[in-house]
C-alpha cells in the first residue's frame, strides 16, 4: 500500500494529470476561437483523431515528435475545411455536418490503423520531458508541473498569446463581432465569413495538434477511437471557459488530474474498475457543469449561419 | 446559452411530392455508393465483389436476408427515438448510453427473474422497465436544457459515456454469471421472445413496426406531435402558444429514450438471449444521418431502416471478405451524411429558383457569355 499523501505520489498524479489534460488544451482553445467566432464544432472530435492519427503516422516515418505534432495540426485544419465550406460558406447546420465529420474520421483512422498497423502496432519511443533548471527541483510541482514535455510550455504560452489576443486586439474584437453580431461587423466592413474561417482553421489546428500529442506523448501509439470522446469534453470546457482561454488550462487540468487519480489509485493497490476511471472524467465535467450552469454562455449568433441580406 | 443550437438541421419537408423525395434519399445512397466504391479501389479492394458480397449476405441468402429482417427492429425504435427528439430540434446524441443501460437490465436481471414471470407478461414487464430506465438516464441533460437551456449536445453526449461505463460495471459485477468471462447469464431454454412460423425473426421485430406506426401517428395526429413541431420549428413560438416548454422538453427526452430502451429490450430478449461485457453496436451516431434521410418521418424511416439492416449484416460479411474492420461502414455512413446535407442544400436553392452555386463559388468560374440564353 502505498502513502496517498507521499510526494512521489502526488508528483505522479500530477505529472499524470497533465499528459491527459494537455490534449484538452488544446482543443479546448480551438474550439474557444471558433465558438468566439460564432462556429460550433460538433465535428471536434473528428480533428482530433485525425490529427493524431496523421501525427503518429508522420512521427514514425519521420521520428521527430515536433514534426508529427505539426503534421496532426495540418490534419486537424484539414478536416475543418470541410466546416469552412459546408457551414461557413454555405449555411448548412453545423452540428450535422459535425456528426458527420466525427463519424467519417472515426471510421477512416479505423480502417487505415487496420491495414497499415493492426499486424505490427508499432510504438514510439518515450517522449523525454524538459527539465526547467532550478524549478524542477522544488517537491511535488518540481517533478510534475516543470519536467514537462517542451511542448506543454509552447502549449501555455500559446494560452497567453490567445488570451491577449481574444481581449487586446483588433483581430480579436473582430472575432468576437462574428460570434455576438456578425451584421454589425460585416456594416464595419470586415467580412463575417473570411473571420470565421480563419478562426475555424486554427480551431482544426489546435484540435489535431491536441489529438496529435494524445497519440505521440500520452499514449505513444494510435489505436481506434483513441480520442475517446476528449473532443466533446473539450467542447464543454469551452463552453465554460466563455472565451476567456486560462479557464482552458484549469478545465483541461481538471479532466487530466480525475484521470490519473484513479489510475494512480489503480496502481497503489486500490481496486478501481477500469470503466470507472473511463467514467470519472465525464462526470467531473457534468458536475462542473451542473454547478456553473448558470455561468456558462455562448455567444448569440453561435451555430447560426451568416448569410449577408438575410434579415 | 441561448438555443442556439436548437434549430431544425436540414428542413427535410421541403422537397415537393413523393419522387422528389425517394429522389433525395436515392441521391446520396447513390453517390456514398460510388464514392466508397473509389475509396475501395483506391485500397486495392474489388468494389464490385465488395457490394455483390454485401448484397449476397445481406439479402440473397434466406438466412441474411432473415437476419437483416431482425436487424431492423433496433434500427427501426432507436430512429423513432431520435425522430421524436430531433422533431423537437432535440439533439438527443446519447442514445447509446441509454441503449447499454437497458441491455443491461434486461439481460442481466431478466435472465434471472423471466423463469419465475408468467410468460408474455414477463416479456412487457421486462420491456417496460427497459423503456422506463433508458428514458430516465434523459432526465439529467433533459432538465438542464428546460431549466437553464443548457445545450443538450454535450450533455446527452456525457451521460452517454457515463451510462455505457455504468452499464460495463454492471456487466462485470453484480448482473454477472457465472461463468469465467465477464457475462450475464443467459435467458433460459423457451423464455427467449417467439420467432414467426419457420423463420428466425422474432416478433419483436413485429412488435417495433407497430410501435413505430403508433409513434408516426402521435407524432402527425395528435397534439402532441404539433407542439412538438411547434417546439421544433420555433422555441418562442411555442411559448407564445402557452406550451409548457420545459414540460414538454423532458416529455420529449423521456419518449426519446424509452423507445430506445425498448429497441434494447428487443434486442436481448429476441436475439442474444444475454450481454457480454464492452460489447457496443454504436446505434446512437450511425443512426442519426438515418433519420434525417427519411425527413425525420418515421414511416420512411422504415425502408431506410431495412437499407441499414441489409447494409450492417452484409457489410459485416463483406468486410471481412474484403480483410478490412468492420468500422468501414462508419466510413460509408459518414460520406452518406455528407451528401445528404449537399443534396438537400441543393434541391432547396433549386425549390427557390436560385442558381445551385452559391455566387462565391460562381464568381471563381470564367464569366460566360453575357448574350446566352438569348436565343439569337
Amino acid at each position: 500500500m502505498v502513502d496517498l499523501l507521499s510526494p512521489t505520489f502526488l508528483t505522479a498524479v500530477l505529472a499524470a494529470g497533465i499528459v491527459a489534460g494537455i490534449p484538452l488544451l488544446f482543443a479546448s482553445l480551438g474550439e474557444t476561437l471558433a465558438e468566439q467566432a460564432g462556429v460550433l464544432n460538433v465535428g471536434l472530435e473528428g480533428m482530433m483523431i485525425s490529427g493524431a492519427f496523421v501525427a503518429f503516422v508522420t512521427a514514425l516515418a519521420v521520428g521527430d515528435y515536433w514534426i508529427g505534432l505539426l503534421a496532426g495540426g495540418i490534419a486537424g485544419a484539414v478536416v475543418s475545411l470541410v466546416m469552412v465550406v459546408f457551414c461557413i460558406r454555405l449555411g448548412l447546420d453545423q452540428i450535422v455536418v459535425g456528426i458527420a465529420l466525427v463519424l467519417t474520421a472515426e471510421g477512416a483512422t479505423s480502417v487505415l490503423h487496420d491495414i497499415w498497423y493492426s499486424r505490427s502496432y508499432p510504438r514510439l519511443p518515450n517522449v523525454e520531458p524538459f527539465r526547467i533548471p532550478l524549478l524542477s527541483e522544488i517537491p511535488v510541482l518540481g517533478g510534475s508541473l516543470f519536467s514537462q514535455p517542451l511542448v506543454v510550455y509552447v502549449a501555455l504560452a500559446g494560452v497567453a498569446f490567445a488570451a491577449w489576443a481574444i481581449r487586446r486586439t483588433r483581430w480579436g474584437l473582430e472575432l468576437r463581432a462574428a460570434g455576438e453580431r456578425p451584421d454589425s461587423l460585416d456594416a464595419a466592413g470586415v467580412s463575417v465569413v473570411r473571420t470565421r474561417t480563419v478562426a475555424e482553421l486554427m480551431c482544426g489546428f489546435l484540435a489535431g495538434v491536441g489529438g496529435g500529442y494524445l497519440a505521440l506523448v500520452g499514449a505513444g501509439t494510435f489505436v481506434p477511437f483513441v480520442t475517446h470522446g476528449a473532443g466533446f469534453i473539450a467542447i464543454v470546457i469551452a463552453m465554460l471557459a466563455r472565451g476567456r482561454p486560462w479557464w482552458c488550462v484549469l478545465g483541461g487540468l481538471l479532466f487530466g488530474i480525475s484521470l490519473s487519480i484513479t489510475t494512480a489509485l489503480q496502481v497503489a493497490g486500490i481496486a478501481i474498475p477500469v470503466d470507472f476511471v473511463e467514467m470519472l472524467p465525464f462526470i467531473s465535467v457534468l458536475v462542473v457543469l451542473v454547478l456553473f450552469v448558470r455561468e456558462s454562455r455562448l455567444p448569440s449568433a453561435l451555430g447560426l449561419p451568416y448569410l449577408r441580406g438575410s434579415r | 446559452m441561448s438555443e442556439a443550437a436548437g434549430r431544425t438541421a436540414v428542413n427535410p419537408r421541403r422537397a415537393d411530392g413523393l419522387i422528389g423525395r425517394i429522389g433525395l434519399a436515392l441521391g446520396p445512397i447513390l453517390l456514398a455508393f460510388l464514392t466508397t466504391a473509389v475509396l475501395l479501389a483506391i485500397l486495392g479492394r474489388d468494389p464490385v465483389a465488395f457490394y455483390r458480397d454485401i448484397l449476397l449476405a445481406g439479402v440473397l441468402r434466406p438466412s441474411g436476408l432473415q437476419d437483416s429482417i431482425t436487424r431492423m427492429a433496433p434500427v427501426l425504435l432507436v430512429g423513432a427515438g431520435l425522430i421524436v427528439s430531433f422533431r423537437a430540434s432535440l439533439w438527443n446524441l446519447g442514445a447509446d448510453g441509454q441503449y447499454l443501460l437497458a441491455v443491461a437490465f434486461v439481460a442481466g436481471v431478466g435472465s434471472r427473474v423471466i423463469g419465475d414471470l408468467p410468460p408474455v407478461l414477463g416479456w412487457v414487464v421486462l420491456a417496460v422497465a427497459a423503456m422506463l430506465i433508458a428514458g430516465a438516464w434523459t432526465f439529467v441533460p433533459a432538465l438542464l436544457k428546460a431549466r437553464y437551456g443548457l445545450n443538450e449536445i454535450v450533455t446527452t453526449l456525457m451521460m452517454s459515456f457515463i451510462g455505457i461505463a455504468i452499464a460495463n460495471v454492471l456487466i462485470k459485477g453484480p448482473l454477472k454469471g457465472d461463468e469465467m468471462v465477464p457475462q450475464t447469464f443467459v435467458y433460459p431454454e423457451g423464455t427467449m421472445l417467439w420467432d414467426l412460423p419457420g423463420t428466425t425473426i422474432h416478433v419483436g421485430v413485429v412488435a417495433a413496426l407497430v410501435v413505430v406506426v403508433l409513434v408516426h401517428l402521435v407524432l402527425t395526429r395528435t397534439s402532441l406531435g404539433t407542439r412538438l413541431d411547434v417546439l421544433g420549428a420555433n422555441p418562442r413560438a411555442a411559448v407564445h402558444m402557452g406550451i409548457d416548454v420545459p414540460r414538454l422538453i423532458v416529455v420529449a427526452f423521456f419518449l426519446s429514450g424509452a423507445l430506445i430502451g425498448l429497441a434494447a429490450a428487443s434486442d436481448i430478449m429476441g436475439i442474444f438471449g444475454y450481454v457480454r461485457a464492452d460489447w457496443d453496436p454504436g446505434y446512437g451516431l450511425k443512426v442519426v444521418p438515418l433519420v434525417f434521410l427519411a425527413g425525420l418521418n418515421v414511416i420512411a424511416f422504415i425502408p431506410i431502416a431495412a437499407f441499414f439492416g441489409v447494409l450492417s449484416i452484409g457489410g459485416d460479411y463483406a468486410t471481412r471478405k474484403a480483410d478490412l474492420p468492420s468500422d468501414f461502414i462508419l466510413v460509408f455512413i459518414g460520406l452518406l451524411f455528407l451528401f445528404m446535407i449537399v443534396t438537400q442544400y441543393v434541391s432547396a436553392r433549386r425549390a427557390r429558383g436560385e442558381p445551385v452555386l452559391p455566387a462565391w463559388f460562381r464568381r471563381t468560374l470564367p464569366a460566360r457569355d453575357a448574350t446566352e440564353g438569348d436565343g439569337g
